[in-house]
């Protein structure tokens, strides 16, 4: 595996159960994400991209094949192996935010910190670091219910790098946002990922989400069918 | 652990009026059972105390004949009063007393009655038994609350009572009386007629005889004479031991059920929110919980509303408990008709063993409730609980 390689996968094939037999969602993937990568897994509706992530942040296996993620092989990770990983090393950003609602702001950023038993003075400073990021450094005693959807998905986005991820997956974060709010977004990690030199996978089919990418890896029916790495970004 | 503490605590908060529901819910059985198993233990304490200043004293020889749930064996079970007690009694320490069968009058009606020959100086009982030392016309006697308010009679009026004396001869003769009395101990009251001791020694020709010899709290003699049975306090307070433990397992059930509503009210809770809350599970998952830690934090979740309901009933609980060991419980109906020792007004006594116990209880049942519903989450699909599908 090159040094510069986040992720590595092999041949891998996923498949579900569905009534007697089984649906092959992802069907022999070869594919290596770089350290630095602004790259988006593009495709419809059940070609497989959120699949991929999932197995790429530990929270799924592989059926057959393997997968390296920042060195480890997820197929053989342990519960409590895998939880490390995605707690230490991989930033999550959800198309419906997933922020816990009866918490603050502040809270929801601090939550990966306090997993990661950063001390108090550690934990406030990084999160104010996020929220400068994000710019949300106002709002950072507001519940989620009171925001917009844009300062939601922005918060989501400080959750996810406040501990500096080496990996950040994001699924069809745009989703829920209007075009002013996906540009915003879409150019506060674009931010991230030229200055913190985090590694950002995408699962999208918007082509807002598409024209930033750096790197476009097609999915169709659960293959690669094209990667193209874009010159002009 | 330390974490899971933090995020129940905010989660708990932070759910707002379903979170403060069942903590009042299980805030009122903690504060009732305490309460309910207060006036057990007061009516214990009470119960005995009545008896002891009533009845029992500090424990009694019986004739060996004696028996209470037996009137006819009443014309046998007397005997000399021991010499070696004529000390004593003289101090007032030991109380003989004096038991026969005999038929009272009042108004011509004709009812059934034990005469009980008491010393009127004696000082062990709290009867008030001076009253038969008055001079009348007629032989002084005294009765209960509850006699006279079943022979609708009161103090002044006269009656005709009739006995056998030790030859079988029935004598009879008018009595007026002196002293209505109440007690809390009914075995005291019912169908029984006060008499001076020396009196009913003389109407009887018993003399120098008795029945029962009680004995101040603290001299009880434990080697009776011959013809005498030794009958310890705690002998004597079996029967309330067994009626509280009766009342008790009666409370047990009533707290069972009420434990059982505020058990519900949380197992509801925790398997709503298990199905309500599967993205956030999820996101726990995503953001690096393993699986048994959030089904401890959904345990710890449950369980702190034990904490909460034990805080928040402390609030009202503390006031309303320690009014009630100050003021007492008044019973809403006429306790003389229960047939057993109970004061009309109960004072709960609370204890720091029932406290801690029904804390660690309430505690324990509440963090299994909560528990059960939560491993589930151990078999939750992390990627399908993010998308917040029903699993």
């Amino acid at each position: 595996m090159d040094q510069r390689t986040i992720v590595e996968s092999r041949q891998l094939i996923k498949q579900f159960p569905m009534g007697k037999g089984s649906f092959t969602a992802l069907n022999g993937i070869d594919l290596d994400i770089y350290s630095g990568d602004f790259a988006g897994l593009i495709g419809p509706s059940g070609s497989g991209k959120t699949t991929l992530l999932n197995i790429f942040g530990s929270l799924d296996v592989p059926t057959q094949g393997s997968v390296k993620v920042l060195g480890q092989s997820i197929e053989q990770l342990s519960g409590k192996e895998s939880a490390s990983l995605r707690k230490e090393k991989i930033g999550f950003i959800f198309q419906s935010y997933n922020l816990l609602a009866v918490h603050s702001v502040y809270e929801n950023i601090e939550f990966p910190l306090l997993l990661l038993k950063k001390s108090r003075a550690e934990r406030h400073q990084m999160i104010m670091d996020a929220l400068e990021w994000v710019g949300l450094t106002d709002k950072m005693n507001s519940r989620p219910p009171q925001l917009s959807g844009g300062q939601c998905q922005r918060v989501a986005i400080a959750r996810a790098m406040v501990k500096r991820p080496a990996l950040v997956l994001a699924d069809e974060p745009t989703a829920n946002l209007d075009a002013a709010n996906s540009h915003h977004i879409l150019q506060t990690m674009k931010k991230l990922n030229e200055e913190l030199k985090t590694t950002f996978v995408f699962a999208t089919h918007d082509e807002k989400v598409i024209s930033y990418l750096k790197r476009r890896i097609y999915l169709l029916d659960g293959r690669i069918d094209k990667d193209i790495i874009s010159t002009h970004n | 652990m330390k974490l899971a503490f933090m995020l129940a605590y905010r989660n708990l908060l932070g759910a707002g009026l379903r979170t403060w529901l069942n903590v009042f819910v299980l805030s009122f059985s903690f504060v009732i059972i305490i309460w309910l198993k207060g006036v057990l233990t007061g009516w214990d304490y009470q119960a005995k105390n009545d008896m002891t200043h009533w009845q029992i004293a500090g424990g009694q020889w019986w004739h060996q004949a004696y028996d209470p749930y037996d009137p006819l064996s009443l014309g046998d079970s007397h005997a000399m009063i021991p010499e070696v007690l004529n000390n004593l009694i003289e101090n007032k320490i030991a109380e003989p007393m004096l038991y026969l069968q005999a038929s009272v009058f009042p108004d011509g009606r004709m009812q059934q009655a034990v005469l009980k020959g008491i010393r009127p100086e004696q000082q062990i009982f709290s009867l008030p038994s001076q009253k038969l030392d008055t001079i009348t016309d007629d032989l002084p006697i005294m009765i209960g609350q509850m006699m006279a308010k079943s022979m609708r009679l009161s103090v002044g009026d006269h009656l005709t009572i009739r006995w056998r004396d030790a030859n079988g001869t029935f004598d009879a003769r008018e009595a007026e009386i002196v002293s209505v009395f109440m007690s809390n101990v009914p075995a005291v009251e019912a169908g029984s007629v006060y008499i001076s001791l020396t009196e009913l020694q003389k109407m009887t020709l018993l003399h120098d005889q008795a029945t029962t010899i009680s004995f101040a709290p603290g001299h009880l003699i434990e080697k009776p004479e011959n013809g005498w049975e030794l009958k310890t306090f705690s002998q004597l307070t079996k029967s309330v031991d067994e009626m509280i433990q009766t009342k008790s397992f009666g409370q047990t059930v009533l707290y069972m059920v009420l434990l059982l509503l505020a058990m519900l009210a949380i197992f509801d809770t925790q398997v709503l929110s298990i199905f309500r809350r599967q993205r956030e599970i999820g996101t726990y998952i995503a953001l690096g919980y393993t699986r048994k830690e959030v089904v401890g934090l959904f345990t710890v979740e449950g369980s702190m509303h034990a904490v909460f309901a034990a805080l928040v009933g402390a609030v009202y609980g503390i006031p309303f408990l320690v009014w009630q060991a100050t003021s007492g419980w008044t019973m809403p109906m006429d306790t003389s008709e229960f047939g057993m020792a109970i004061a009309q007004t109960l004072y709960p006594v609370y204890s720091l063993q029932l406290i801690i116990t029904t804390i660690v209880v309430v505690l324990i049942t509440t963090a299994i409730v909560s528990y059960l519903p939560s491993r589930k989450i151990a078999k939750l699909n992390p990627t399908e609980a993010l998308r917040g599908k029903l699993q």
